[in-house]
Parts: C-alpha cells; structure tokens; sequence
C-alpha cells in the first residue's frame, strides 16, 4: 500500500513538473468553459446540465492524453526494468499510476466547480443533479484513467496507447448509438455497455447501484487487464 | 549464496543462455565475462527477477527467484546497463523515492542518503535534474540507487561504461571495499577490471559457461607459452643466438640486427629463465638493457575462448 502511495506521488509529481499538466488544464478549462457559456446563455437555466453532457466529449481526448505516459514511458526508457526489480508488486505498480492519473482528472473537475458556483449565484441550482453529475464525472474520469492505463501498459510508443485508449473510449462512448441499427432485442446489452446511458443516469441526480457497478467494474476489469499486460515479462 | 542450476532461456527461437550452471559464494567478487551477446544480460536479469528463466533453477540464499521474487528482490541492488533513471527528478527526489520503495524508514531517509553522496561523489549535484547530468553522473546515481538499501548482494552490469579514467579507479575501489561483506556480480567486457577487482571469473560464450576460476587459474590453464623481451648490446646475432638458444627452456627466438638486439623469445610456460638467461649474456661480455617477461594475459585466455563462433569447449 505505502508504494502504490509512493508511485502515485511520483506521477503526480511528475505531471506537474512539466508544461504538459498547465496545458492540459488550460485547455480542459477553456473548452469546458466554453461550453458553459454558450450553452447557459442559450438556455438561461441555472443548470450546470447542458455542460456535464457535454465534458465527456473533452475526456474523449483528455484522459488518453494524460494517461498515454503512465506506463509506455517507462518501457520506452527503460526505466521499469529497475521498477520491475525494486520489491514492488504489479498491482501496486497499476493502481499507483492509475490512481495518479484518476487525482489528476478529478482535480480538473474540480476547477469546474468555478462554474458552477457561479450559477448557483443566479438561481437555485438543483443540488441532486449538481452532485450526480460530478459523480458521475469522477467516475466515468476513472473508467477512461483505468483504459488508459491497460493501453499504456501495452506498447513503449506514447502515440500508440493514446490512439488505442481513445478509439476503446470512443467505442464505449458511442455504443448506443447503434440502436438504430440493431434489433430492439440489443438493446439492454448496449445500454449495458454505453457509458453515455450510465453517466446520464447518474447526472439526472439518481444515484442507481447498476451504474457505480458498471464504472467500478469497468475499472477493475481494465486495471486486471493491464496487471496481466505487465505480468507477460514473466512468461518463460 | 547464489545458486544457477541448467539455466535455459529461449526468446521464441533463439537461445540465450543455455545450461548454465554455477554457484557464487557470500563474500565473492564475481567477474562476468564474455562479448556482445553473450548471455550477460539475460542471466542478470533472470537473477534480479526481471524475467523468468525457461528451464532450470536459480536461487538466493534458498529462495527461489521466482517464488520468493519479492523477498529476492529485497536483497538485490540491480544496476541494468543503461542506467535508466527518472529524468524528471533531481537527483535528491530519486534516492528519496528509491529509499521510500526500499522500505527504509523516513527518519533514516537523511543519513542514507548522504551516506550514497559520499560514496558515490553525488554531493554537488544532489539538486540537479537527472537528465541535465553527464553518463558518469548518471552511473553514480544508478550505483546509489542500487546500494541505499545495503543490500547482501550487489549485480551491476557494466558498471564502469561510460565513466573517465579516475571515475573507473573510483568505481572499482568502491566495488573492493564492498566485496569485502557483500557478494558482487558485475559484467564488463574490459579484461583489466576483472584482473583489478574479481575474486572469481566466469567467461560465457554464446550462451555457455567457457571457463570458471580465478584470474590467476584462468591465466595458468589456459596459458600457451610465455613470451620474454629482451635488448642486447655488444654481440652480433648469430653468437648470440646460439648462446641463448642453449638456455633450457628456450624454444625459439627471433632476434634484429644492430648495434642493439632486440630479441623475442618463447619459452615453455611455466619455466623461469630469467636468470639462466641473464648469466649466459654476461659470461659471454655482452651487456643487457632490458629484459621484459609477458605472461599469457586474461585478455589472449578470453579471445581463445570466445572467438570461435562455435562450441569453444572449456
């Protein structure tokens, strides 16, 4: 536990030791924020609604760009050869940098709390849907932060792992939208699936135990995947 | 104690290492010797736990690297050959971390860590970014890391690439004193290091054990004959090369001509004709400038072993 807490500090560390974390901010801030203006303007709703239903678009590209390091950057130095020899363990090794990158994002969620306190001054928002929301959001951070992670632990090339997480993040992102196209009998098995039918759910204010099952089990499941990923260099 | 017993370790179709045998004893300065390609590496990295071996055994101490690799690990420090740090880092941030995922604990954080600066000569860039620092600076580091946990055993590979002529001497010194409570591994393939600090050497060729011993042993089994050097001055060649073809011993030698002979001369190894040779150049009136005793080298024992691409044999 102490080194899945130790690694963690380094890759938080190691973010903010680079332009690449202020940039990344920067950026998550202004698109987000310009999604929450025009759209508050437009609807003229004290609502931070219209702006969570659209921030899973900017973690499309977000979260792979921060997670896309994690792991690819050790193989490509070199680096995790002493990792692999210091008196860690894999799983300590996953959920450090996971957790790393989960802190990260729900810090920049936490800037948009700017936002919505801003709103809160010209009308009474709905405090439900407000914390389903950036619960939503925190979780839906941590199953793309765990995607990204197991495609990080795939490849040493940084550019590789954040294709292959935001093609993975896509296809869960756009899932249902092969309702149409499939037979209704499909439907509960894309429901199941699409993280945009979960992180609604929970950002209409009902907090359903079948969604934090869905983003909890898609966490592990992926942190498994990329502990196996690891575990491959023992192979004989 | 460190135990290899058959150790085998194919990458798909090529082998790296194959039944590799041989034990290294508590205390023991182990010289790991053989070209590019050797197996070096692959063997080094199955003894810290980086990967698994195909076939066969290896152990530390009775544990098995593989079902004990964690308490294994502990008692490693592993230098790889590249020296891969955290750039990011300065050099202070990375022996904290190295410490914290060492288990030492926080409150003896300061007195390791400044013990590793003195060792290693890391007192004046303690605040620099790794990767601002020169290789020298950067192997040090590495041999910090390695060492900030006292560990029982130390595997370095190629622990003086990179470094300068007083840097190497540094390094070499350190792993001495170490030897003297630790058992150390180290590979290199400059011969003069091994002669300088290994108690012990093992060659491997093309994955195999070629020859396993002391510098000492290496040299006399697998010496050939002996080469003397010798400048003469006041004889002609060929009364002196009857004189000293008359020494016993002698089995043949080339000499020039001049006004000062120089002469080469082989002679059954093992054989200490210095003085025979000495006395039949005085008695006859000619003086001696120099005289010179080559003995068979590590350096002619490796090329002999290693250079067929081949079974060598040992």
């Amino acid at each position: 536990m102490r080194n899945t807490w130790l690694l963690c500090q380094k890759e938080l560390r190691s973010y903010f030791n680079s332009p690449v974390a202020y940039i990344v901010l920067t950026l998550f801030l202004l698109i987000t924020g310009f999604f929450f203006t025009t759209t508050l303007f437009l609807i003229g709703q004290a609502t931070m609604r219209q702006t969570f239903q659209l921030t899973p678009i900017v973690f499309l590209f977000f979260v792979p760009a921060i997670t896309m390091r994690l792991i690819a950057e050790e193989k490509r130095s070199g680096s995790i050869e002493l990792l692999f020899t210091w008196p860690t363990r894999d799983w300590e090794i996953v959920v450090g940098k996971f957790a790393a990158a989960w802190i990260f994002i729900t810090m920049a969620i936490g800037l948009t709390l700017a936002f919505t306190y801003s709103v809160s001054g010209i009308g009474s928002l709905d405090a439900g849907e407000t914390f389903g929301g950036y619960l939503g959001l925190i979780l839906m951070g941590g199953a793309f932060a765990a995607i990204g992670t197991w495609t990080s632990s795939l490849t040493q090339n940084q550019i590789v792992s954040f294709v292959v997480s935001l093609t993975v993040i896509a296809a869960l992102y756009l899932v249902e939208n092969l309702l149409g196209l499939l037979p209704m009998s499909w439907a509960p098995i894309l429901q199941f699936l699409s993280v945009t039918h979960h992180f609604n759910n929970l950002a209409r204010g009902v907090i359903d135990s079948r969604d934090l099952i869905y983003f909890a089990s898609l966490i592990i499941l992926m942190l498994k995947l990329a502990h196996s990923s690891l575990e491959s260099r023992r192979w004989k | 104690m460190i135990q290899v017993q058959n150790l085998t370790k194919r990458y798909g179709p090529t082998i790296a290492v194959k039944d590799l045998s041989f034990t290294v004893a508590t205390g023991e300065i182990l010289g790991f010797l053989g070209p590019n390609g050797a197996g070096k590496t692959t063997t080094m990295k199955i003894l810290t736990c980086y990967m698994s071996p195909t076939e066969g055994q290896v152990s530390l101490e009775g544990l098995d690297v593989i079902e004990h690799s964690l308490e294994v690990r502990r008692r490693i420090g592993y230098l790889p050959e590249t020296a891969p740090l955290y750039h990011d880092m300065n050099v202070l941030e990375y022996l904290s971390f190295v410490a914290g995922i060492r288990g030492i604990p926080r409150h003896e954080f300061g007195s390791r860590i400044d013990r590793m600066a003195s060792v290693c000569g890391l007192g004046s860039v303690m605040r620099k970014d790794i990767g601002e620092l020169s290789k020298g600076f950067k192997q040090r580091v590495g041999i910090a890391q390695a060492m900030i946990h006292d560990p029982d055993v130390l595997i370095l590979d190629e622990p003086t690439s990179g470094l300068d002529p007083n840097q190497i001497v540094d390094i070499r010194n350190l792993i001495k004193d170490l030897g003297d409570e630790k058992t150390v591994i180290l590979s290199t393939h400059i011969l003069s290091e091994v002669q300088a600090t290994c108690d012990r050497v093992l060659i491997i060729n093309n994955g195999s054990l070629v020859a396993d011993g002391t510098p000492a042993e290496l040299t006399a089994k697998f010496a050939g004959d002996d080469q003397m050097r010798l400048v003469v001055s006041g004889s002609s060649p060929e009364p002196l090369k009857s004189a000293l073809m008359a020494v016993s011993g002698v089995i043949s030698l080339e000499l020039t001509d001049g006004s000062e002979i120089r002469v080469n001369i082989t002679v059954e190894s093992g054989q200490d004709v210095r003085a025979p040779l000495f006395r039949a150049i005085a008695d006859a009136g000619w003086t001696l400038l120099e005289m010179h005793r080559e003995s068979t080298s590590l350096e002619s024992v490796f090329r002999q072993l290693t250079k067929d691409t081949g079974d060598a044999g040992a």
